[in-house]
Protein backbone atom coordinates (compact mmCIF):
# COMPACT_ATOMS: atom_id res chain seq x y z
CA UNK A 1 0.00 0.00 0.00
CA UNK A 2 1.23 3.52 -0.58
CA UNK A 3 1.74 4.33 3.25
CA UNK A 4 3.74 7.46 3.05
CA UNK A 5 1.21 9.26 0.44
CA UNK A 6 -1.62 8.29 2.59
CA UNK A 7 0.65 10.10 6.34
CA UNK A 8 1.34 13.23 4.18
CA UNK A 9 -0.63 15.65 3.75
CA UNK A 10 1.76 17.48 1.72
CA UNK A 11 0.31 15.49 -1.58
CA UNK A 12 -2.60 17.89 -1.53
CA UNK A 13 -2.93 20.91 -3.24
CA UNK A 14 -2.51 23.96 -1.33
CA UNK A 15 -5.79 25.03 -0.01
CA UNK A 16 -6.87 28.21 -1.83
CA UNK A 17 -10.44 30.19 -1.94
CA UNK A 18 -11.49 29.73 -5.20
CA UNK A 19 -11.76 33.45 -6.97
CA UNK A 20 -15.98 33.53 -7.14
CA UNK A 21 -15.02 34.49 -3.16
CA UNK A 22 -18.35 34.33 -1.15
CA UNK A 23 -20.52 33.02 -4.10
CA UNK A 24 -18.44 28.93 -3.52
CA UNK A 25 -17.13 27.31 -0.16
CA UNK A 26 -14.88 24.80 -1.30
CA UNK A 27 -16.41 21.90 0.72
CA UNK A 28 -13.03 20.82 2.45
CA UNK A 29 -14.01 23.68 5.51
CA UNK A 30 -16.36 21.02 6.17
CA UNK A 31 -14.28 18.33 6.59
CA UNK A 32 -10.67 19.25 7.27
CA UNK A 33 -9.02 18.38 10.64
CA UNK A 34 -6.43 21.02 9.95
CA UNK A 35 -8.87 23.66 9.42
CA UNK A 36 -11.15 22.72 12.26
CA UNK A 37 -8.38 22.66 14.65
CA UNK A 38 -7.32 26.28 13.18
CA UNK A 39 -11.04 27.50 13.48
CA UNK A 40 -10.96 26.50 17.19
CA UNK A 41 -8.07 29.03 17.56
CA UNK A 42 -8.81 32.27 15.00
CA UNK A 43 -12.43 31.95 15.23
CA UNK A 44 -14.27 30.67 18.66
CA UNK A 45 -10.83 31.96 20.87
CA UNK A 46 -10.33 34.64 18.51
CA UNK A 47 -11.54 38.65 18.53
CA UNK A 48 -15.30 37.13 18.73
CA UNK A 49 -17.88 37.07 21.37
CA UNK A 50 -19.70 34.15 22.43
CA UNK A 51 -22.63 33.22 24.07
CA UNK A 52 -22.32 32.13 27.59
CA UNK A 53 -25.65 32.25 29.24
CA UNK A 54 -28.40 33.84 30.17
CA UNK A 55 -27.92 36.30 32.87
CA UNK A 56 -30.97 34.85 35.09
CA UNK A 57 -29.62 31.08 34.68
CA UNK A 58 -26.77 32.25 37.63
CA UNK A 59 -29.89 34.15 39.98
CA UNK A 60 -27.69 34.07 43.47
CA UNK A 61 -24.24 35.06 44.14
CA UNK A 62 -22.34 31.96 44.62
CA UNK A 63 -24.16 30.15 41.33
CA UNK A 64 -22.16 28.78 38.45
CA UNK A 65 -22.60 26.46 35.54
CA UNK A 66 -20.08 25.30 32.91
CA UNK A 67 -20.16 25.77 29.09
CA UNK A 68 -17.78 26.15 26.16
CA UNK A 69 -16.12 28.52 24.35
CA UNK A 70 -15.49 26.74 21.10
CA UNK A 71 -14.29 22.99 22.51
CA UNK A 72 -12.74 24.91 26.01
CA UNK A 73 -14.41 24.75 28.47
CA UNK A 74 -15.01 27.52 31.13
CA UNK A 75 -16.82 28.24 33.99
CA UNK A 76 -19.10 31.16 33.91
CA UNK A 77 -19.99 32.63 37.92
CA UNK A 78 -22.29 35.15 39.70
CA UNK A 79 -19.61 36.64 42.54
CA UNK A 80 -20.49 37.91 45.75
CA UNK A 81 -20.28 41.46 44.49
CA UNK A 82 -23.24 40.16 41.62
CA UNK A 83 -20.95 40.32 38.95
CA UNK A 84 -21.31 37.80 36.00
CA UNK A 85 -17.57 36.87 35.23
CA UNK A 86 -16.18 33.68 32.85
CA UNK A 87 -12.36 31.45 33.59
CA UNK A 88 -10.87 29.22 31.71
CA UNK A 89 -12.07 25.49 33.66
CA UNK A 90 -8.42 24.15 33.87
CA UNK A 91 -6.65 24.46 36.90
CA UNK A 92 -3.72 26.30 36.27
CA UNK A 93 -1.80 23.61 38.16
CA UNK A 94 -1.82 20.04 36.25
CA UNK A 95 -4.71 21.33 34.24
CA UNK A 96 -7.75 19.64 35.92
CA UNK A 97 -11.09 20.54 35.15
CA UNK A 98 -12.10 22.57 38.41
CA UNK A 99 -15.64 22.35 38.01
CA UNK A 100 -16.98 18.88 37.18
CA UNK A 101 -20.90 19.74 37.24
CA UNK A 102 -22.61 21.12 34.31
CA UNK A 103 -24.47 23.50 37.14
CA UNK A 104 -24.33 24.50 41.45
CA UNK A 105 -24.02 26.79 43.96
CA UNK A 106 -20.09 27.09 45.77
CA UNK A 107 -18.27 29.66 47.87
CA UNK A 108 -14.69 29.03 45.92
CA UNK A 109 -13.62 27.09 43.15
CA UNK A 110 -11.45 23.66 44.10
CA UNK A 111 -9.63 21.79 42.29
CA UNK A 112 -10.55 18.21 43.73
CA UNK A 113 -7.03 16.77 42.26
CA UNK A 114 -4.51 18.72 44.60
CA UNK A 115 -6.73 20.98 46.33
CA UNK A 116 -5.83 24.60 44.64
CA UNK A 117 -8.17 26.85 45.69
CA UNK A 118 -9.75 29.94 43.65
CA UNK A 119 -12.39 32.66 44.52
CA UNK A 120 -15.46 32.98 41.97
CA UNK A 121 -13.31 35.41 39.96
CA UNK A 122 -10.40 32.97 39.22
CA UNK A 123 -7.86 34.48 41.36
CA UNK A 124 -5.91 31.48 43.17
CA UNK A 125 -6.36 31.92 47.04
CA UNK A 126 -4.41 29.08 48.62
CA UNK A 127 -2.76 25.83 47.34
CA UNK A 128 -3.05 22.76 50.39
CA UNK A 129 0.63 22.07 51.70
CA UNK A 130 1.83 25.36 50.28
CA UNK A 131 4.31 25.36 53.27
CA UNK A 132 5.03 21.57 53.36
CA UNK A 133 4.42 19.21 56.07
CA UNK A 134 6.33 19.37 59.18
CA UNK A 135 9.18 21.83 57.86
CA UNK A 136 9.35 19.45 54.80
CA UNK A 137 8.13 19.86 51.16
CA UNK A 138 6.33 22.67 50.04
CA UNK A 139 6.44 25.19 47.06
CA UNK A 140 9.42 27.16 46.73
CA UNK A 141 9.58 30.74 48.23
CA UNK A 142 9.33 32.03 44.71
CA UNK A 143 6.06 30.95 44.26
CA UNK A 144 3.54 33.65 43.68
CA UNK A 145 -0.45 32.76 44.14
CA UNK A 146 -1.32 36.36 41.97
CA UNK A 147 0.47 34.14 38.91
CA UNK A 148 -1.38 31.18 38.70
CA UNK A 149 -5.10 31.93 38.50
CA UNK A 150 -7.95 30.96 35.89
CA UNK A 151 -7.45 32.41 32.47
CA UNK A 152 -9.98 34.65 32.64
CA UNK A 153 -12.77 35.83 29.77
CA UNK A 154 -14.07 39.63 28.62
CA UNK A 155 -17.42 39.38 30.05
CA UNK A 156 -19.89 41.48 28.64
CA UNK A 157 -24.04 41.38 28.12
CA UNK A 158 -26.45 42.70 25.51
CA UNK A 159 -29.65 42.86 27.46
CA UNK A 160 -29.62 39.13 29.84
CA UNK A 161 -27.67 37.56 27.39
CA UNK A 162 -24.26 37.08 28.63
CA UNK A 163 -20.99 36.99 26.26
CA UNK A 164 -17.84 36.34 26.80
CA UNK A 165 -14.10 36.66 24.76
CA UNK A 166 -10.68 35.33 25.44
CA UNK A 167 -9.14 37.91 22.91
CA UNK A 168 -8.88 41.29 23.99
CA UNK A 169 -8.93 42.53 20.32
CA UNK A 170 -13.20 41.53 20.09
CA UNK A 171 -14.17 44.87 19.87
CA UNK A 172 -16.88 46.33 22.74
CA UNK A 173 -20.05 44.02 22.81
CA UNK A 174 -21.96 46.59 21.74
CA UNK A 175 -20.19 47.10 18.46
CA UNK A 176 -19.61 44.20 17.48
CA UNK A 177 -23.23 43.70 17.21
CA UNK A 178 -24.12 46.90 15.80
CA UNK A 179 -27.83 48.52 15.96
CA UNK A 180 -29.11 46.82 13.27
CA UNK A 181 -29.03 43.60 14.89
CA UNK A 182 -29.10 44.89 18.19
CA UNK A 183 -32.33 46.66 17.93
CA UNK A 184 -33.72 42.90 16.25
CA UNK A 185 -32.64 41.07 19.54
CA UNK A 186 -34.33 44.10 21.78
CA UNK A 187 -37.27 43.58 19.61
CA UNK A 188 -38.03 40.12 21.06
CA UNK A 189 -36.23 40.38 24.59
CA UNK A 190 -37.85 43.46 25.40
CA UNK A 191 -38.84 41.75 29.02
CA UNK A 192 -37.49 39.46 31.33
CA UNK A 193 -36.98 35.73 30.23
CA UNK A 194 -38.39 32.84 31.76
CA UNK A 195 -36.22 29.55 31.06
CA UNK A 196 -39.17 26.96 29.67
CA UNK A 197 -36.64 24.00 29.60
CA UNK A 198 -33.37 22.81 27.65
CA UNK A 199 -32.56 20.48 25.35
CA UNK A 200 -29.44 19.70 23.33
CA UNK A 201 -28.90 17.89 19.71
CA UNK A 202 -25.60 15.79 18.79
CA UNK A 203 -25.50 16.39 15.42
CA UNK A 204 -23.09 14.97 12.75
CA UNK A 205 -22.29 17.43 10.73
CA UNK A 206 -19.55 20.46 10.65
CA UNK A 207 -20.52 23.18 12.85
CA UNK A 208 -20.40 25.95 9.66
CA UNK A 209 -23.23 23.37 7.96
CA UNK A 210 -25.78 23.73 10.81
CA UNK A 211 -24.61 27.91 10.87
CA UNK A 212 -25.51 27.76 7.16
CA UNK A 213 -28.57 26.48 7.48
CA UNK A 214 -29.91 29.20 10.00
CA UNK A 215 -28.71 31.78 7.94
CA UNK A 216 -30.57 30.08 4.33
CA UNK A 217 -33.58 32.15 3.81
CA UNK A 218 -34.20 30.25 0.73
CA UNK A 219 -34.45 27.07 1.99
CA UNK A 220 -37.05 27.15 4.74
CA UNK A 221 -40.35 27.28 2.42
CA UNK A 222 -39.04 24.55 0.44
CA UNK A 223 -37.24 21.77 2.86
CA UNK A 224 -40.08 22.23 5.27
CA UNK A 225 -43.40 21.37 4.41
CA UNK A 226 -45.00 22.79 7.86
CA UNK A 227 -44.64 25.94 6.89
CA UNK A 228 -45.41 26.14 3.50
CA UNK A 229 -48.05 23.74 4.23
CA UNK A 230 -50.00 25.82 6.84
CA UNK A 231 -48.95 29.25 5.93
CA UNK A 232 -46.93 29.83 8.30
CA UNK A 233 -43.82 31.24 6.59
CA UNK A 234 -43.78 31.59 2.55
CA UNK A 235 -41.55 33.64 0.50
CA UNK A 236 -44.78 35.33 -0.60
CA UNK A 237 -45.57 37.22 2.43
CA UNK A 238 -43.54 40.11 3.45
CA UNK A 239 -40.26 39.77 4.48
CA UNK A 240 -36.25 39.84 4.30
CA UNK A 241 -33.15 39.84 6.05
CA UNK A 242 -31.04 42.08 7.91
CA UNK A 243 -27.52 41.94 7.40
CA UNK A 244 -25.10 43.79 9.49
CA UNK A 245 -22.30 45.68 7.62
CA UNK A 246 -20.04 43.58 7.88
CA UNK A 247 -21.97 40.17 7.21
CA UNK A 248 -20.79 38.88 10.48
CA UNK A 249 -24.94 38.84 12.01
CA UNK A 250 -27.99 37.98 10.58
CA UNK A 251 -31.74 38.87 11.29
CA UNK A 252 -34.33 37.23 8.82
CA UNK A 253 -38.13 37.83 9.19
CA UNK A 254 -41.29 37.41 7.76
CA UNK A 255 -44.82 38.57 7.95
CA UNK A 256 -47.36 36.10 7.14
CA UNK A 257 -50.21 38.23 7.48
CA UNK A 258 -48.72 40.24 5.03
CA UNK A 259 -49.32 38.59 1.75
CA UNK A 260 -47.39 39.96 -1.45
CA UNK A 261 -49.89 37.78 -3.47
CA UNK A 262 -52.82 36.00 -2.78
CA UNK A 263 -53.67 33.21 -1.77
CA UNK A 264 -54.46 31.31 -4.65
CA UNK A 265 -50.96 32.95 -6.51
CA UNK A 266 -49.03 31.86 -3.74
CA UNK A 267 -50.39 28.37 -3.82
CA UNK A 268 -49.51 28.45 -7.65
CA UNK A 269 -46.09 29.60 -7.05
CA UNK A 270 -45.34 26.81 -4.95
CA UNK A 271 -47.32 24.28 -7.06
CA UNK A 272 -45.20 21.38 -7.75
CA UNK A 273 -42.98 21.61 -4.74
CA UNK A 274 -43.44 18.97 -2.46
CA UNK A 275 -43.33 21.34 0.93
CA UNK A 276 -47.08 22.40 -0.32
CA UNK A 277 -49.05 19.57 0.42
CA UNK A 278 -52.67 19.49 -0.10
CA UNK A 279 -53.63 16.04 1.86
CA UNK A 280 -51.86 16.77 4.79
CA UNK A 281 -54.38 18.25 7.36
CA UNK A 282 -54.38 18.63 11.25
CA UNK A 283 -56.87 17.55 13.38
CA UNK A 284 -55.80 20.00 16.15
CA UNK A 285 -54.33 23.17 14.23
CA UNK A 286 -55.34 25.08 17.81
CA UNK A 287 -51.89 25.71 18.88
CA UNK A 288 -50.72 27.48 15.10
CA UNK A 289 -52.98 30.27 16.88
CA UNK A 290 -50.44 32.79 17.44
CA UNK A 291 -50.86 36.09 19.62
CA UNK A 292 -49.67 39.21 18.50
CA UNK A 293 -47.30 39.85 21.19
CA UNK A 294 -44.12 42.10 19.31
CA UNK A 295 -46.71 44.68 17.87
CA UNK A 296 -45.24 44.45 14.26
CA UNK A 297 -46.69 41.53 12.68
CA UNK A 298 -43.22 40.04 12.35
CA UNK A 299 -44.27 36.15 12.85
CA UNK A 300 -40.89 34.76 12.33
CA UNK A 301 -37.79 36.23 12.99
CA UNK A 302 -34.47 33.83 13.06
CA UNK A 303 -31.20 35.78 14.19
CA UNK A 304 -27.90 34.83 14.19
CA UNK A 305 -24.92 35.99 15.36
CA UNK A 306 -21.42 35.14 13.90
CA UNK A 307 -20.26 33.07 14.88
CA UNK A 308 -22.18 30.78 16.71
CA UNK A 309 -25.47 31.93 18.10
CA UNK A 310 -28.94 31.92 17.51
CA UNK A 311 -32.25 34.13 18.29
CA UNK A 312 -34.92 32.32 17.33
CA UNK A 313 -38.68 33.49 17.00
CA UNK A 314 -41.49 31.36 15.69
CA UNK A 315 -44.86 32.62 16.33
CA UNK A 316 -45.11 32.36 20.50
CA UNK A 317 -41.87 30.00 20.78
CA UNK A 318 -39.07 32.35 21.76
CA UNK A 319 -35.90 30.30 21.52
CA UNK A 320 -32.07 30.18 21.80
CA UNK A 321 -29.80 28.11 20.26
CA UNK A 322 -25.39 27.97 20.34
CA UNK A 323 -23.89 25.97 17.82
CA UNK A 324 -20.74 23.93 20.09
CA UNK A 325 -18.32 22.27 17.37
CA UNK A 326 -17.64 19.12 18.75
CA UNK A 327 -14.73 18.06 16.16
CA UNK A 328 -14.89 18.48 12.43
CA UNK A 329 -17.99 16.19 11.57
CA UNK A 330 -19.67 16.46 14.98
CA UNK A 331 -21.62 19.67 16.72
CA UNK A 332 -23.54 19.96 19.87
CA UNK A 333 -26.89 22.30 19.25
CA UNK A 334 -28.06 23.64 22.84
CA UNK A 335 -31.41 25.00 23.23
CA UNK A 336 -32.70 27.12 25.60
CA UNK A 337 -36.75 27.39 25.51
CA UNK A 338 -37.41 30.82 26.87
CA UNK A 339 -40.86 32.58 27.76
CA UNK A 340 -41.62 36.07 30.05
CA UNK A 341 -41.95 36.53 33.44
CA UNK A 342 -45.34 38.28 33.16
CA UNK A 343 -46.42 35.00 30.68
CA UNK A 344 -49.66 34.05 32.09
CA UNK A 345 -50.51 30.35 32.02
CA UNK A 346 -52.53 30.70 28.73
CA UNK A 347 -49.34 31.89 26.97
CA UNK A 348 -46.68 29.55 28.97
CA UNK A 349 -49.42 26.79 27.64
CA UNK A 350 -49.26 28.58 24.11
CA UNK A 351 -45.45 28.80 24.22
CA UNK A 352 -45.05 24.70 25.20
CA UNK A 353 -47.37 23.91 22.58
CA UNK A 354 -45.22 25.82 19.52
CA UNK A 355 -42.66 24.54 20.72
CA UNK A 356 -43.66 21.28 19.07
CA UNK A 357 -42.33 23.52 16.03
CA UNK A 358 -38.65 23.81 17.18
CA UNK A 359 -35.82 21.04 18.26
CA UNK A 360 -35.21 18.12 18.03
CA UNK A 361 -38.63 16.83 17.34
CA UNK A 362 -39.99 19.93 16.17
CA UNK A 363 -42.62 19.63 13.22
CA UNK A 364 -40.34 22.32 11.40
CA UNK A 365 -36.53 21.90 12.05
CA UNK A 366 -36.22 18.50 12.87
CA UNK A 367 -35.09 18.43 9.51
CA UNK A 368 -32.57 20.60 10.19
CA UNK A 369 -31.47 17.76 12.64
CA UNK A 370 -30.61 15.85 9.40
CA UNK A 371 -29.33 17.87 6.41
CA UNK A 372 -26.48 19.37 7.43
CA UNK A 373 -25.27 15.35 8.02
CA UNK A 374 -26.89 14.72 4.50
CA UNK A 375 -24.08 16.92 2.96
CA UNK A 376 -21.45 15.73 5.69
CA UNK A 377 -22.08 11.98 4.11
CA UNK A 378 -22.15 13.98 0.56
CA UNK A 379 -19.26 15.66 0.56
CA UNK A 380 -16.83 12.76 1.12
CA UNK A 381 -14.44 12.50 -1.72
CA UNK A 382 -15.16 15.99 -3.06
CA UNK A 383 -12.66 17.94 -1.09
CA UNK A 384 -12.01 20.20 -3.55
CA UNK A 385 -15.08 20.95 -5.10
CA UNK A 386 -17.36 23.75 -3.75
CA UNK A 387 -20.92 24.67 -2.80
CA UNK A 388 -22.70 27.28 -5.09
CA UNK A 389 -24.45 29.99 -3.51
CA UNK A 390 -25.77 32.50 -6.29
CA UNK A 391 -28.79 32.92 -5.47
CA UNK A 392 -29.66 36.94 -5.06
CA UNK A 393 -26.46 37.36 -6.65
CA UNK A 394 -23.05 37.90 -5.06
CA UNK A 395 -23.30 40.35 -2.42
CA UNK A 396 -24.26 40.08 1.25
CA UNK A 397 -26.50 43.33 2.00
CA UNK A 398 -29.57 43.20 3.07
CA UNK A 399 -32.71 42.42 1.61
CA UNK A 400 -36.38 43.20 1.24
CA UNK A 401 -36.84 39.73 0.21
CA UNK A 402 -35.84 36.31 1.29
CA UNK A 403 -34.82 34.22 -1.99
CA UNK A 404 -31.51 35.03 -1.02
CA UNK A 405 -28.41 33.64 0.08
CA UNK A 406 -26.75 36.81 1.14
CA UNK A 407 -26.89 36.14 4.77
CA UNK A 408 -25.21 32.72 3.87
CA UNK A 409 -22.11 34.77 1.94
CA UNK A 410 -22.30 37.15 5.20
CA UNK A 411 -20.93 34.34 7.26
CA UNK A 412 -18.17 33.37 5.03
CA UNK A 413 -17.11 37.42 4.30
CA UNK A 414 -16.19 37.24 8.04
CA UNK A 415 -15.17 33.59 8.22
CA UNK A 416 -12.24 34.13 5.39
CA UNK A 417 -9.98 36.85 6.67
CA UNK A 418 -10.03 35.85 10.17
CA UNK A 419 -9.18 31.97 9.12
CA UNK A 420 -6.39 34.11 6.38
CA UNK A 421 -8.67 32.47 3.25
CA UNK B 1 -52.33 -10.05 46.26
CA UNK B 2 -56.58 -10.61 45.23
CA UNK B 3 -57.73 -11.91 41.65
CA UNK B 4 -58.34 -8.06 40.68
CA UNK B 5 -55.28 -7.05 41.49
CA UNK B 6 -53.16 -9.99 39.59
CA UNK B 7 -55.67 -8.99 36.67
CA UNK B 8 -55.47 -4.98 37.10
CA UNK B 9 -51.48 -6.23 36.33
CA UNK B 10 -51.92 -7.99 33.95
CA UNK B 11 -54.18 -5.68 31.92
CA UNK B 12 -51.40 -2.46 32.60
CA UNK B 13 -48.90 -5.47 30.95
CA UNK B 14 -51.39 -5.70 28.00
CA UNK B 15 -51.10 -1.59 27.31
CA UNK B 16 -47.88 -1.51 27.84
CA UNK B 17 -46.80 -4.43 25.25
CA UNK B 18 -49.76 -2.53 23.13
CA UNK B 19 -47.63 0.94 23.53
CA UNK B 20 -44.18 -0.14 22.40
CA UNK B 21 -45.56 -2.43 19.68
CA UNK B 22 -47.34 0.14 17.81
CA UNK B 23 -43.92 2.13 18.19
CA UNK B 24 -41.95 -0.78 17.49
CA UNK B 25 -43.86 -2.32 14.20
CA UNK B 26 -44.45 1.12 12.60
CA UNK B 27 -48.37 0.93 13.66
CA UNK B 28 -48.14 4.45 14.85
CA UNK B 29 -51.83 5.18 13.33
CA UNK B 30 -53.05 3.01 16.50
CA UNK B 31 -50.92 4.44 19.28
CA UNK B 32 -53.33 7.54 19.78
CA UNK B 33 -56.09 5.12 20.52
CA UNK B 34 -54.26 4.03 23.58
CA UNK B 35 -54.87 7.73 24.87
CA UNK B 36 -57.78 9.53 26.76
CA UNK B 37 -59.47 12.25 24.34
CA UNK B 38 -58.16 14.75 26.62
CA UNK B 39 -54.52 12.92 27.17
CA UNK B 40 -51.34 14.81 28.20
CA UNK B 41 -48.19 13.60 26.51
CA UNK B 42 -44.69 14.84 27.16
CA UNK B 43 -41.07 14.07 25.94
CA UNK B 44 -38.65 15.68 28.45
CA UNK B 45 -34.92 14.95 29.78
CA UNK B 46 -34.47 14.19 33.86
CA UNK B 47 -33.21 17.85 34.00
CA UNK B 48 -35.88 19.66 32.77
CA UNK B 49 -38.21 17.28 34.97
CA UNK B 50 -35.89 17.88 38.23
CA UNK B 51 -36.02 21.80 37.87
CA UNK B 52 -39.60 21.74 37.19
CA UNK B 53 -38.98 23.27 33.66
CA UNK B 54 -42.39 22.46 31.53
CA UNK B 55 -40.88 21.99 28.19
CA UNK B 56 -41.19 18.98 26.10
CA UNK B 57 -39.48 18.17 23.05
CA UNK B 58 -42.86 16.25 22.13
CA UNK B 59 -46.05 18.31 24.15
CA UNK B 60 -49.36 17.24 23.50
CA UNK B 61 -52.46 18.60 25.43
CA UNK B 62 -55.19 16.37 23.38
CA UNK B 63 -55.64 13.20 21.30
CA UNK B 64 -56.00 14.65 18.12
CA UNK B 65 -52.50 16.24 18.38
CA UNK B 66 -50.86 12.89 18.88
CA UNK B 67 -52.73 11.84 15.72
CA UNK B 68 -51.02 15.23 14.03
CA UNK B 69 -47.84 13.82 15.00
CA UNK B 70 -48.46 10.66 13.46
CA UNK B 71 -49.74 12.17 9.98
CA UNK B 72 -46.82 14.39 9.86
CA UNK B 73 -44.23 11.88 10.01
CA UNK B 74 -46.18 10.02 7.42
CA UNK B 75 -46.90 13.15 5.07
CA UNK B 76 -45.10 16.36 5.81
CA UNK B 77 -41.38 15.58 8.24
CA UNK B 78 -38.29 14.38 5.95
CA UNK B 79 -36.08 11.92 7.96
CA UNK B 80 -34.74 8.66 7.00
CA UNK B 81 -35.82 5.06 7.54
CA UNK B 82 -35.46 4.13 11.12
CA UNK B 83 -36.98 1.64 13.89
CA UNK B 84 -36.92 1.19 17.41
CA UNK B 85 -37.11 -1.23 19.72
CA UNK B 86 -38.18 -0.95 23.14
CA UNK B 87 -37.41 -2.47 26.18
CA UNK B 88 -40.31 -1.78 29.06
CA UNK B 89 -39.34 -2.81 32.55
CA UNK B 90 -42.51 -4.39 34.99
CA UNK B 91 -44.64 -1.28 35.86
CA UNK B 92 -44.63 -0.04 39.52
CA UNK B 93 -48.02 1.27 40.66
CA UNK B 94 -46.99 3.73 42.75
CA UNK B 95 -50.38 6.06 43.90
CA UNK B 96 -53.69 5.02 44.17
CA UNK B 97 -53.08 1.54 44.33
CA UNK B 98 -55.98 0.79 46.04
CA UNK B 99 -58.35 1.85 43.49
CA UNK B 100 -58.60 -1.26 41.20
CA UNK B 101 -60.46 0.63 37.85
CA UNK B 102 -58.08 3.46 38.43
CA UNK B 103 -57.29 6.46 37.78
CA UNK B 104 -53.58 4.98 39.24
CA UNK B 105 -49.50 6.50 38.75
CA UNK B 106 -47.48 4.21 37.92
CA UNK B 107 -43.83 4.08 36.90
CA UNK B 108 -41.99 1.85 34.39
CA UNK B 109 -38.64 2.28 32.83
CA UNK B 110 -37.67 1.70 29.51
CA UNK B 111 -34.76 1.54 26.92
CA UNK B 112 -34.58 2.26 23.42
CA UNK B 113 -32.34 1.43 20.55
CA UNK B 114 -32.50 2.50 17.33
CA UNK B 115 -31.64 1.30 14.25
CA UNK B 116 -31.01 3.37 10.80
CA UNK B 117 -31.26 1.73 7.11
CA UNK B 118 -27.96 1.63 7.37
CA UNK B 119 -27.76 -0.59 10.47
CA UNK B 120 -26.45 1.65 12.77
CA UNK B 121 -27.66 0.91 15.92
CA UNK B 122 -27.45 3.26 19.36
CA UNK B 123 -29.05 3.09 22.56
CA UNK B 124 -31.59 6.07 21.71
CA UNK B 125 -32.84 6.81 25.01
CA UNK B 126 -33.23 5.27 28.53
CA UNK B 127 -35.38 6.78 30.76
CA UNK B 128 -38.88 6.35 32.54
CA UNK B 129 -42.29 7.11 32.21
CA UNK B 130 -44.28 8.66 34.88
CA UNK B 131 -47.98 8.09 33.87
CA UNK B 132 -51.49 8.25 34.85
CA UNK B 133 -53.79 5.44 33.73
CA UNK B 134 -57.60 5.34 33.85
CA UNK B 135 -60.51 2.89 32.78
CA UNK B 136 -61.79 4.66 29.78
CA UNK B 137 -64.65 2.79 27.74
CA UNK B 138 -63.79 -0.63 29.15
CA UNK B 139 -59.59 -0.57 29.00
CA UNK B 140 -56.71 0.98 30.61
CA UNK B 141 -55.71 3.90 28.40
CA UNK B 142 -53.00 6.62 28.98
CA UNK B 143 -54.75 10.35 30.76
CA UNK B 144 -51.27 11.56 30.97
CA UNK B 145 -47.81 10.00 30.19
CA UNK B 146 -44.66 11.91 31.00
CA UNK B 147 -41.51 10.48 29.03
CA UNK B 148 -38.62 11.03 30.87
CA UNK B 149 -35.21 10.93 29.04
CA UNK B 150 -31.90 10.61 31.03
CA UNK B 151 -30.08 12.01 29.04
CA UNK B 152 -30.45 15.71 27.71
CA UNK B 153 -28.90 15.18 24.51
CA UNK B 154 -31.12 13.82 21.04
CA UNK B 155 -28.93 12.00 18.63
CA UNK B 156 -29.96 13.94 15.41
CA UNK B 157 -32.86 14.30 15.74
CA UNK B 158 -36.37 12.38 17.41
CA UNK B 159 -39.41 11.57 14.97
CA UNK B 160 -40.75 8.58 16.37
CA UNK B 161 -42.16 8.89 19.86
CA UNK B 162 -40.80 7.27 22.66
Amino acid sequence: MDQAKEQSPSHRPPFQWPAEGNARVPYRVFCDQEIYREELTRIFLGPTWQFLTLANELPTPGDYLTTFVGETPVIVTRGHDGQIRAMQNRCAHRGNLVCLKRRGHTDDLTCVYHAWRYDLEGNLKSVAFRRGVAGRGGMPDSFRLDQHGLKKLRVAAFGDLVFGTFSPDAPPLSDYIGNLIGSRIHRVLRRKPKVLGTTSQILHNNWKLYFENVRDTYHATLLHTFFTTFRLSRLTSEGGVDIAESGAHHASYTRNKVDRVDAASSDKIYAGISSLNENFRLADPSFLTSVEEFGDDTTTQILSLFPNFVLQQIQNCIALRLVLPKGPDKTELQWTYIGFEEDDTEMTALRLAQANLVGPAGYVSMEDGAVGNFIQRAIHGSEEDCSVLEMGGFEHSSEPNRTTEASVRGFWQVYRPLMGF
Amino acid sequence: MDVDEIVRRWELDQLFTDYVHCLDANELERWPDLFTEECFYRITSAENYEAGRPLGLIYATSRNMLRDRVSALREANIYEPQRYRHLVSSINIVGNAANVTGPLDVVANFLVVRTMQDGEMTIFGAGRYVDRVTHDAGRWKFASKTVVLDSRQIDTLLAIPI
